[in-house]
């Protein structure tokens, strides 16, 4: 058994506290921003003396662009008009700092909750394959899974509070959205309202939270039975059945939350290629969690059965993921760029403008370094390569999940400060803790999987796995 | 040249060979080849070959092939002849990358799959026409054979080679 160490614990509790602090503090000070703040935020993006403030030109050209065609259309005097714009530009400007706070937290909740699904979603893989080598860390993947029910709840919170209008993040939630009288009316969002409405957003919301949640109580319980159940597998197939049912529903849900919580934000932008997009970072994100745990419970001497053999796969699969995602990335990019349709050009413009810096980077993170550093057979079953390339996979794919959220809520006005790193603080330290405890509350090995001595006893073929005898296998 | 003698001990399992194997590299006589009709996983190992270094030269066709893709593209679609075809941007090789990515993808496997093979080949000594280097045709369907050269101990390794449970021991010429 795995005992959750002291100092452990205190370090993830210090790490949540931090997280509530900072994004506290972040959520009184948004509170606190008046037009008077988004004011000189303009200013200063028009002096453009600012670091990170070149992509703001861009803005501003275009606004005064609009300024200029409505001008000539309009049967205003000028000057009112352009006080008009200037008001209606400032607030928007407004808004999407005011949003920060909630981006903030909600790119890290989105991306923990995510990762946490995905890990579940292997595990179900696991199961359904019936892989013989994974086996050993089974464990491991249902303790992260024990990370959903909190991240859940805090998502349907999330999800109720923007539903209350007590945010910004989705663009279709303003008043008068939907209402052909409104100066808000949006016609192109309204000839969707079939599917965006607030109603039917928060019940699928809060029916994906459920069954993720319902299927993962089910194979956490049923799993532990499994050890002691020895009534000839029927446990086994029955969770073998509950696997199967899950990834069925998962890969549904899966693709509509991302519609929901992410294309949600860009309501006038839309993709075929999104869902498979978005789980594809997911993906990696959780074998990247996977093997960081596994390293450090073997690392603890709490899985004995775990060889370089089961961390040369881990690093395999993450691999493998990392040019599925480049894959995906570089098809829904290519597509929209080669065509360049303007309603699906602009998203990509405003992450191009706007985002540079991190656009790129990510590509190279999540593409360029996985793939050189992880190509060698050799340096795949070492622990330590393992972690740097997973360390940057993992920071590359946080960025990824930043530029998928943060352009459709806070626009130019991002930044990477307070409220973005006591979001991560939080959520690692929550993952961490909620891990480490369900870890330390079963047996670390499946005892009644059918497949467990297989899994002791993998060897892939080029790695030495470091005390095993050449009488182990030939 | 001298015509030297070599021991070929069959097997007819290729646990029973490895062992074999094992036992022969254990009392330091060279194993010269070892002919199976399958490959036997671990027996590299057991014989003490050195890794295969196939996978590095895969990896530098294939930057060879990606080196081919970049400079045909930025030869042809931006140096040469830069023409406006759809609105693509063809002023510098940068702003029209992603419309190359695809044939730089796919140079690049075949650059690193296709030399890889040749380079198999070449290696391997395989071709069309090569005689075969084959001792005994059963080698190819279910026995495995063990080639041991003898250096004026033909009685030790006979006995070794006995005791690890050949089915047929034989000392021919090879030329």
């Amino acid at each position: 058994m795995y005992q959750f160490s002291g100092k452990l614990k205190t370090f993830s509790i210090a790490l949540i506290i931090l997280g509530v602090i900072g994004t506290a503090f972040s959520f009184y000070s948004g509170s606190k921003l008046t037009l008077t703040d988004a004011k000189h935020a303009i200013e200063a993006s028009n002096n453009d003396g600012h670091g990170g403030s070149h992509d703001d030109s861009h803005e501003t050209k275009n606004h005064h662009q609009t300024e200029s065609t409505h001008q000539n259309s309009t049967t205003h005097s000028a000057d009112a008009h352009e006080l008009d714009t200037h008001a209606a530009h400032e607030e928007h400007v407004l808004h999407q700092m005011q949003n920060r706070p909630w981006s903030a937290f909600y790119v890290a909740l989105f991306f923990s909750l995510g990762l946490t699904l995905l890990v579940l979603a292997f595990y179900a893989i696991q199961r359904v394959a019936q892989v013989g080598w994974s086996v050993v860390i089974l464990r491991v993947m249902e303790a992260i899974t024990a990370n959903l029910l909190p991240v859940s709840i805090i998502m349907a919170l999330v999800i109720i509070a923007s539903v209350m209008h007590l945010n910004h993040l989705f663009p279709w939630m303003k008043e008068g959205t939907f209402d052909p009288t409104s100066p808000n009316y949006d016609a192109i969002v309204d000839g969707k309202s079939w599917w965006i409405n607030a109603t039917g957003f928060l019940i699928r919301s809060l029916v994906y939270l459920l069954l993720w949640n319902v299927y993962r109580f089910y194979i956490r319980k049923n799993s532990i039975k499994e050890d002691t159940a020895n009534d000839g597998n029927k446990t086994y197939k029955k969770n073998y059945n509950a696997s199967v049912i899950f990834l069925f529903v998962f890969m549904i849900t899966e693709t509509m939350m991302s519609w929901d919580w992410i294309m949600g934000l860009d309501p006038h932008w839309f993709s075929t290629l999104f869902g498979w997009y978005v789980l594809s970072t997911l993906l990696v994100t959780a074998l990247t969690v996977i093997a960081f745990f596994t390293i450090y419970f073997k690392g603890k001497g709490v899985l004995p059965n775990v060889n370089e053999s089961h961390i040369h796969d881990l690093a395999k699969f993450m691999f493998g993921f990392s040019v599925f995602w480049s894959y995906l990335w570089f098809s829904q990019f290519m597509l929209i760029w080669y065509a360049d349709i303007p309603e699906e050009t602009t998203y990509f413009v405003a992450r191009f403008t706007d985002y540079k810096t991190p656009f790129l980077a990510m590509i190279v993170m999540n593409f360029v370094f996985p793939v050189l550093l992880l190509i060698n057979s050799d340096f795949k079953s070492k622990p330590w390569f393992v972690f740097i390339g997973g360390f940057v996979i993992l920071a590359g794919h946080y960025i990824d999940v930043f530029i998928m959220i943060m352009p459709g809520t806070v626009g130019a006005q991002w930044a990477f400060g307070i409220p973005e790193l006591s979001a991560i603080f939080f959520f690692i330290g929550l993952l961490i803790y909620t891990t480490l405890h369900a870890f330390s509350k079963a047996n670390p090995i499946p005892e009644g999987n059918p497949f467990l001595e297989e899994s002791k006893h993998f060897q892939y073929f080029n790695v030495e796995n470091t005390g095993e005898g050449s009488t182990d296998h030939h | 040249m001298e015509a030297s003698k070599v021991i070929h001990a069959f097997y007819t399992d290729d646990e029973v060979l490895l062992d074999a194997v094992k036992t022969v590299k254990a009392a330091h006589h060279h194993v010269e080849e070892v002919f199976c009709p399958f490959p036997v996983h671990g027996l590299d190992k057991a014989m003490g070959l050195a890794p295969t270094r196939l996978a590095i030269t895969a990896f530098m066709y294939g930057i060879t092939g990606l080196a081919v893709a970049i400079w045909l593209t930025n030869y042809i679609m931006i140096e040469d002849w830069p023409q406006d075809i759809g609105g693509k941007p063809s002023f510098s090789w940068m702003e029209n990358m992603p419309a190359f990515v695809p044939i730089m993808f796919e140079l690049t496997v075949f650059f690193a799959a296709h030399l890889m093979v040749i380079t198999f080949y070449m290696r391997s000594r395989i071709w069309p026409f090569k005689d075969a280097e084959n001792p005994d045709p059963r080698t190819t369907d279910d026995h495995f054979l063990m080639e041991i050269p003898v250096n004026n101990n033909e009685e030790e390794l006979t006995f070794l080679l006995a005791n690890t449970g050949a089915v047929e021991i034989n000392i021919v010429d090879k030329h």
